[in-house]
């Protein structure tokens, strides 16, 4: 289990975009780096995660070790009826983690 | 000293040198970075103008650099956002495929750079045309090693 922030605002219109941030606490260890004796660091990252708003698919991302440590995210979603925003992701060992947050549409 | 005998050490020394290598280069290329974009567009040559990559030009830390992807175009109009950096170890960065509910399309985060280069953005929109914009920038403190 890892940290995560997943900001959205508490109420939300229908149709119009509104801003979703996301803040993991991960090192997304790039598997570049070496240890203080030399051997390799071996790479383990968040390479894979889906955004949801209701079961419908809001944004796709597939990350590589360019993407920083702490991975930090902003985009934009739409809703047309209140419902619950979903993110999954998955890691280089196969972990996978759901956050969720209610979406209410005035 | 014949031939017969050089040519076996040559071998020797070949085989050592290519024992002692690094297995090969862990950096990207320009070259390789035209073809991921190539395999992404096909035959459809990317045109400048609507995507627009938001990276400062001089990067003092490499390790965090903000990006801000957006493409001039209405929500739902757009398929994904792929950013490519030419002289990091790997050269793709992120892919961003945008679904039914997505909004405006933009895409901020954060990325690591390690060293001064060319950073592309390629958007496929849903009426089948590619854009692209690329950022020449200058890193001071190099990412991905330390």
């Amino acid at each position: 289990m890892v940290r995560v922030l997943l900001n959205v605002p508490k109420r939300v219109r229908a149709g119009e975009p509104f801003e979703v941030k996301l803040l993991i606490s991960h090192p997304m260890e790039s598997g570049q780096r070496r240890d203080t004796v030399g051997k390799a660091i071996p790479r383990e990252i968040i390479n894979h995660l889906v955004c949801t708003l209701d079961g419908e698919e809001v944004l796709r991302m597939d990350l590589f070790p360019a993407i920083a440590a702490n991975p930090f995210l902003a985009f934009s979603a739409v809703a047309a009826r209140s419902g619950t925003m979903a993110l999954t992701f998955t890691d280089d060992l196969g972990v996978t983690q759901t956050e969720t947050a209610a979406i209410s549409v005035e | 000293m014949t031939g017969e005998r050089a040519m076996p050490r040559r071998r020797v020394l070949l085989t050592a040198a290519a024992i002692a290598l690094p297995p090969a280069a862990a950096v990207a290329t320009p070259a390789q970075v035209t073809r991921l974009i190539h395999d992404l567009c096909g035959e459809a040559v990317p045109r400048e103008g609507k995507v627009k990559l938001d990276l400062p030009l001089l990067v003092e830390n490499g390790n965090t650099v903000a990006m801000t992807v957006s493409v001039d175009a209405p929500p739902g109009a757009v398929d994904s956002i792929h950013v490519f950096a030419e002289a990091n170890p790997l050269p793709e960065v992120a892919r961003f495929q945008f679904g039914p509910r997505a909004g405006s399309p933009r895409v901020s985060t954060r990325i690591r750079l390690a060293t001064s280069q060319t950073v592309t953005a390629i958007a496929k929109l849903r009426d089948g045309t590619v854009w692209r914009d690329d950022v020449d920038l200058l890193v001071t403190l190099a990412a991905c090693i330390e």
